[in-house]
Order: C-alpha cells, then structure tokens, then sequence
C-alpha cells in the first residue's frame, strides 16, 4: 500500500491508498505516472511537470486552456501558496501536449449519483475515477474542472518543488533541510543565508523529487483572495497573443470553404474566377471543401467567395421543423435512461391539480468572438500547429491520423483562446489546418474562418424538447414527471473526441434535470436520445442549458398553480433536500429584498438551478418601458464550497449569465435546405452594454465540496428571465429566444 | 496600389490593392495584431480604432480611402506606459478572453475624449457596438467611470 500511495503523490493524484485498493479502478496501470514531458535544458531545473526554475524564475506549465476564465491566475496562485512564491512573478505558459496533463476532474463527473449528496467517499472515489481520463489521454479544459483539477495537485507540484529545491540548498550548505525556511523565491538558512530558486536551479535537477505535506487552509496566503490575473496587462494592451496572432516567419493565409450540409461531400467547383485575384497563390481542393491560400486573409477570402461549388445534399432532414419532428420522434423510443424515480408518476395523487407543458428550445451557435483558426507548418516528418484549443492531446492525436505522423511529430501550442465555451474542443478547424499545410510543405499556413463560415459550421447546442407532467396539491409540489429528448452530446461528442462508441444510458443528457435537490415525492425524469442530425457538441454548461430551463420552468409554473411565492415554494423544496440550495435562495432574496410583490410595470423572477457542482439562484428584474422589455436587474448567489479567487468566480458569474441571456433572448440556429440561416452577428445577437442588467453576485463558501465557476452561472439565466415576464406580463415562455414572443431593448 | 499611413505616429507604404480594409492591413501587412477580426460587418467592434481620434470600424474603412493618423491599440499605450483608460481595466479586472478589449478600450477612449464625464445613458449609447461574448459589460462601465474620474484628477 505505501508504494502506491508513494507512485499517487509523484503523479500528483491524492486517492487514497485505501480506497485505491479497496475499488475496481483500482488497478495499477492507471496509476503509472505519465512520462515527465518537460526536457530540461542547461541550467534549469524541471521540479515536475508543473514546475521548472530557471535563471529567469519559476514558470508554471498550466496545462488547461486559458479561454477567459482565469485558470492560468488561479493556478499561480495555488503553486504559489505553497512554493512561497509571489504569484505575480510566477511565468504562466500553456506548455505542450502531454499525458501528464490529464484533466482528473471530469471524468469524476460521469460517476453515478446526483453530485450534491454525494458522500465524502464518493468525492475521493471521484478523483480516483479521473484517472480514467489520464488513461485516455484526455488533456482538456472544459465542465467547469479546472479548480476541482488542479487544486490538490498545483500545490503538491508546489510544495515538491519547495523542498526539492530546499534539499538542493541543504546539500550545498551542508545543513539539514529542516533547518531551511523559503519565502520570497528564496531559500533562507540560518545566519542570515539566502539562496535564490534561480541559483539553485541547476543543483535542484539532480535532486530526487521531494514530497510535502500540504499546508493547512488556516495559513493560505493567496488562496481564498483575490488576486490579480496575470494576463490583464497583455489583454489590454493588444500584445496578448490569440490564435489569429500567430505570425511566424513566411507564413501564408488562407481562407476556406466548407459544406454547408454537414458531413456531405464536394461534387465539383469552378475557381475560374479566383485564381487570377490580387493575393492568391493557390486554391487547394481538399476533398470536401476548397481553400485558397494567399498573401493576405482578406484576399484570400474575397478569392474563396469566388469560387462556385456544387455541393452533395445533406443526408438529415432539412429543417427545423422537420428535425424537430425527428427530436419528437424519439418519445416513441425506450427511455435511454431514468435517472430520478422517486415515489409514483403514473398516478395522480388523490384531489392534486395536474399541470402539462411542453417546452422547446433551438440548437445554438458558440459565437466566440475569435472565430475559428489555427496555423500549421508540416515539413514532412514533423508537424507544428498552433491552435486557440481547449484540448491538446486531441488536436495532436487527430493531426497525427490525419497525416500518419507519430503523435510525438505532432507539436501542439495552445495560444490565448479568444473565448471557448466549449466550440474549442473540437479539432475540426485545426484538421482543415493541417490539410492546407500538408498541401504547402515547408510553409507556415494561418487559415482563419470567416464569421459566417465559424456560425454556419459549428457543433451546436443541440435543439431540445422537454414534456412535463406536473402536480401540486395544497399548496405544495406532489409530483413531476420530465421526458427530454434531444440529440445526445455526449454519444456523439465524446465518442468523437475519444474515438469510442458510446453507449449506456447517459447521464449527462439529463444533467440539471434528474439532479435538482428538490425534494418532491414523486419525482421521475427520462431522457431520450434523438438520432445523430446536426452536428452538435459541448455549449456552455452542455445539457444543464436547456435542462435547467425545462426544470425550473415546471416550478416556476406548479407555484402560480398553487397560488404560492414562487421564492418561498422553491425555498420549502430546497430546504428539505440539501441545505446549500436553500442558502443561495435565501441570499438572493435578502439582497435584492424579494418580498414577492412588484410595482406596475416591473417584474420579477426566480429560478434555482445545481449545475457541475454549483447550486446557482438567480432573480432577474425586468420593466415595461412603453411595450418594449428593459432588463434592468440580477441578482446571482452561488456556493462552490471553496472560491480559489472570488473575484474572478463573481466574473465568471455573471459571464456565464450573460451568456445564458444571449441565448435566451436572441440565439437560435434555423435550418433550410439542410443549411443553417444565420450568417453573422446582425442575425445571431447577445447581450449588448445597454442591454445588460446591473448585477450583484455572492459567492458563498458553504458546502463540502468544491463546485464550479464558468458553467453553473449560465443555466438559471433564462428560466428567471421568462419566469420575470411571466410576472411582469402573465405570459407564459415555453420556448426561446423570447424575442419571439417579446420586444426588447 | 501603394499608399503611405500614418499609424501610431510612424508612417508605414503598403502596397495592396485599394479596396483591402484597414483590418487587414494593420493585421497581415504591418504586424499591428492587437486590433482584432470579429466579424467583417462592423457588427461588433472588435476592429475598432481611431481616425483622428474618432473610433472606427477598421473593417470597413478600404485603404484607398483612408486620410488622417490613425491609432490603434499599440498606440493608445504600452505594457510599460499604459494609458489611463487601460490602467483603469486593470484595476477593475475587466477582461476575461480579451479578445474584444482592444475594440472596447478604443471605443470608450474616444468617449472619454468628446465627453470627459459619460452617464451610464451616454455609455449605453457609445458601446453598443462593440460586442463582447463574456458578457464583461458591467466592468467595462465601471472601468469606464474610474477612467473619466482618473483623467480629471490628472
């Protein structure tokens, strides 16, 4: 046992050696330590795969994609809580593809269970299952993990590196390690000696690696503050470097072409016109699509809007109505699975009044403002890529098939993402990358997609159909019966990115529906699986986006049946199944003084949504400004247990709110001819300055385990935004974007 | 077709056809890539910069058309000498991505030249081109304020 609790610490995993042999997963080949991929160069040390020191100072290789949401600042701040290092000095870089990189925490995610009642077992069970995705290789960013990740093993990396470098001192000085103290990035011994980390680097390398017990939470100096990001002063001075940013040395740019039928082939296409413009080198046929590659981006897609193509038909109904009519389809199917069944569903209890809804919302587009790109050089047995990515070892993986490369030829830099939301794990825009540079040999390619080739070539938020039955009966909730049917994310999108079928019931299709911590006594939910249509993928918060909408808006709904305070009979099932929900319903009502009752022309809702970890409330304001809608308020309390930078979780709050209105007012992806409609901006809008609320956030520290920060904001936004119109106007929203049922500013 | 601009006070020949945007020549030609690509349709202001101090959408100013000093950016303030309007979005955290900062702190930087002490209603009416997808808003107008506060002390 106490070899393999040693073997956990050096990779950096915290399952207990107990439980490690006491489960299946337990098994050894999980628990190797991935190959360190750091190679150290003269003078530097490589403390662990996390941590090198060189003459210029300690760098962190935060191996998660920093899209916006802080990681590369928070994890700083975790390797500098216990390396004794000021954050702001700390050098933050992306660092390479690598299976030591794996993401421990999500995995962890699709354990059974409903998250918020799960014991400390289950929690330590959790992390020893995230193995399974270092065993895949499974480098990402994504599912809110991040902190859950990276919080015991940044500041193990941190604190091995401390006392290796310690020991590295101690050895020089002649003097027990024990007797050395650090701050400051330097070592201190007694008589006043200081040794600084950089001097100590060379030594440091050939030290064995040291182990540490982690400081107690009573000493955390940065941890728990906030603490400036580190990318602030690049990002708001231009130099921060994107995707789009990346200039190498003759490097061409390119513009493409793709199928607007997903999946179809190319039949033909006529580049007469194009290949005489100013700025083109080539057009290249890639098979099913077409490239042209030139001296200038813009040139090159004037060239690229010249060609004609003659494209195969889509092989999927051609539109919304039709695969809506094939979502609706799938309630003929056997469940695929039930997640929540609790008490009778099938009979109404004696004397309670039934509700039935059905809700319906649209495939969305990610719309990151960085529209797709990445730049390639391929010189025949290596290739680099350059990529805004959120997963590294699948670019690397994927770039390696595509060319038959070895993984190890492929070189993967991630750069700054210019927004994720999940569009950025998907490797599609840096396989057409590929394709074009293998056709360039010895040529650095840059091929950026157009906005309206980024909107019309997304995986999407899958459009989604929710049938509720509903009952209450004097005054409290009885019964709900959900029925979800949607194209699955999961089947399709991990078994993409894993390369593995999947199959069993899905759990994530279900998320933010089964696992409300609601406690009513009959209480079923099923999810049905529609057949692979649009190509859909991983959207902010995933399935909580339109599970959160369908399970707040039957509460919201059974308590103006029951004639209740929609607060006060959310607050009544909350409490009485997990004490943190009922928390953050309390929070918002006391900050934005909820008394149930709103002056003529302002309406107010509520919606409570558990999301990754995270039981998120949310209470939106609105007003009547001469017909039109004005957004004028919201209120957010959210508990994550433990916030590594509650400055930085309030941003990513009210971001994921933002992002949750976008779509809830405006997004909708339609689709003709097989093709989607919406091109760009103008007919795909978010949230503008004027149209975003005031909004004041609380970030509670309450409940046992560490929730998420970036997706939970997201899901409760619009249901407390139609659950406000409600209010304001006593129409009922079930279906978005509400622009088209109401007019907004 | 070669023109001379003046960019950031350094005058830069380019020789492109007449019709390529501003964007695509700050980007691809000269190397400036803080001014960013959003959309191609000044549908949301990731390209902004200013012509004579006034903000434009550089996405749709062709460069046979161009006439005056323009400023982007890298122009506006540096790592080392940042100007107050981008100490100011430090100081309040604004960004997240920041992939449409650079559009933001330009437009709001030619606010804060026509109008030194903005309302929340004049902000609502200067920014609402510039989109931002990490819905950073209520930081950008708090950055905003201080900036207006910060010049007026200076």
């Amino acid at each position: 046992m106490a070899s393999l609790k040693k073997i956990a610490r050096r990779s950096f995993l915290v399952g207990s050696a107990a439980i490690l042999g006491g489960v299946a997963f337990g098994t050894y080949k999980y628990h190797q330590p991935a190959p360190n991929p750091l190679e150290p160069g003269e003078g530097k040390a490589v403390l662990n795969p996390f941590v090198f020191v060189d003459q210029s100072g300690v760098t962190l290789i935060a191996p998660r994609a920093e899209m916006g949401q802080g990681v590369h600042s928070s994890w700083a701040a975790l390797i500098a809580e216990e390396l004794d290092v000021d954050p702001a000095q700390v050098t933050v870089i992306h660092g390479p593809a690598a299976k030591a990189y794996y993401n421990s925490a999500m995995m962890a995610e699709a354990l059974p269970g409903r998250g918020y009642n799960a014991s400390d077992f289950q929690h330590s069970l959790g992390q020893v299952v995230g193995n399974f995705s270092k065993f895949l290789d499974l480098q990402v960013t994504g599912g809110s993990s991040s902190m859950k990740d990276g919080f015991t093993r940044m500041r193990l990396a941190g604190a091995s590196a401390r006392e290796t470098l310690k020991e590295a001192a101690a050895q020089r000085l002649g003097v027990s390690r024990a007797l050395l103290e650090t701050r400051d990035g330097q070592v201190l011994a007694p008589g006043g000696v200081t040794l600084s980390y950089a001097d100590l680097a060379t030594e440091a390398a050939a030290v064995d690696p040291q182990e540490a017990e982690l400081r107690p939470a009573a000493q955390w100096k940065y941890i728990g503050k906030p603490v400036p990001r580190i990318d602030m002063l690049a990002k708001v001075t231009g130099t921060a470097g994107f995707g789009v940013d990346t200039r190498i040395d003759g490097m061409k740019f390119a513009a493409i072409k793709q199928n607007p039928h997903f999946g179809a082939g190319m039949r033909s296409f006529d580049a007469s016109a194009a290949k005489d413009m100013a700025g083109v080198d080539q057009v290249l046929d890639l098979g099913d699509a077409v490239a042209v590659v030139g001296s200038n981006t813009w040139l090159a897609q004037q060239a690229v809007d010249a060609i004609e193509v003659d494209w195969e038909p889509a092989a999927y109904p051609e539109t919304t109505k039709a695969i809506f009519a094939e979502i609706e389809a799938a309630f003929g199917d056997a469940p695929n699975s039930t997640m929540r069944d609790d008490g009778d569903v099938d009979n109404l209890p004696e004397g309670a009044e039934l509700i039935e809804a059905e809700y319906r919302l649209p495939y969305l587009a990610h719309a990151t403002m960085e529209p797709m790109n990445a730049t390639a050089l391929y010189s025949g047995d290596r290739l680099e890529i350059w990529a805004p990515n959120q997963g590294p070892t699948i670019v690397q993986k994927s770039a390696a098939a595509l060319t038959g490369l070895d993984p190890e030829a492929v070189h993967v830099n991630t750069t700054y993402l210019g927004g994720g939301f999940g569009r950025r794990i998907e490797v599609d825009y840096c396989n057409r990358a590929v394709q074009i540079a293998q056709k360039l040999k010895g040529t650095p390619v840059q091929l950026t997609w157009s906005r309206e080739e980024d909107m019309q070539h997304d995986y999407y938020r899958p459009g989604a159909i929710g049938r509720y039955r509903a009952a209450v009966q004097d005054g409290k909730a009885v019964m709900v019966h959900g029925k979800i049917a949607a194209q699955s994310t999961t089947q399709e999108g991990a078994g993409r990115m894993l390369g593995l079928p999947m199959s069993g019931p899905d759990k994530g299709h279900v998320d933010a529906a089964f696992n409300q911590p609601l406690a009513i006594p009959n209480f079923r939910v099923e999810g049905y699986i529609a057949k692979p249509m649009i190509p859909v993928g991983f959207w902010r918060s995933v399935a909580a986006s339109f599970n959160g909408f369908f399970s707040d808006s039957i509460i919201d709904e059974m308590a103006h049946k029951a004639d209740r305070d929609p607060l006060e009979f959310r607050l009544e099932l909350a409490r009485a199944e997990w004490e943190p929900a009922a928390k953050v319903l309390e929070t918002v009502r006391d900050m934005s003084g909820w008394s149930g009752k709103t002056p003529e022309g302002i309406g107010r809702g509520v919606a409570l949504v558990y999301s990754f970890g995270t039981p998120t409330a949310q209470i939106i304001e609105v007003a009547d400004r001469d017909g039109e809608i004005a957004i004028t308020k919201a209120w957010i309390a959210a508990d994550l247990g433990l916030a590594v930078d509650p400055h930085n979780v309030e941003a990513q709050l009210f971001s994921g709110l933002a992002y949750g209105l976008s779509a809830a007012c405006f997004g909708e992806i339609t689709f003709d001819g097989g093709a989607v409609e919406q091109e760009n901006f103008p007919d795909y809008d978010a949230m503008r300055m004027p149209s975003m609320p005031a909004v004041e956030v609380a970030v509670l520290q309450e409940q046992k385990h560490m929730g998420g920060a970036g997706e939970p904001g997201t899901p409760p936004a619009a249901p407390a935004l139609a659950n406000a119109l409600f209010d304001l106007t006593g129409k009922r929203a079930r279906e978005l974007p509400l622009s088209r049922h109401f007019s907004f500013l | 077709m070669s023109k001379t601009l003046r960019i950031n006070g350094e005058t830069h020949e380019v020789d492109l056809p007449d019709d390529v945007p501003l964007l695509w020549v700050l980007r691809d030609e000269i190397g400036l890539t803080g001014t960013k690509f959003g959309c191609g349709v000044a549908a949301c202001g990731a390209c902004t910069v200013q012509i004579d101090g006034e903000a434009m959408r550089s996405c749709q100013l062709s460069l046979g058309d161009i006439e005056g000093e323009v400023t982007t950016i890298e122009g506006l303030g540096t790592p080392d000498n940042m100007a107050k309007i981008q100490q100011a979005w430090v100081d309040h955290q604004v960004a997240q991505c920041g992939y449409c900062q650079s559009g933001q702190i330009m437009q709001a930087a030619s606010l804060l030249a026509d109008n030194p002490t903005p309302s929340d209603a004049d902000i609502d009416e200067a920014m609402q081109g510039n989109l931002c997808r990490c819905g950073t808003y209520p930081r950008i107008r708090a950055a905003i304020h201080t900036a207006a506060k910060m010049m007026q002390e200076a």
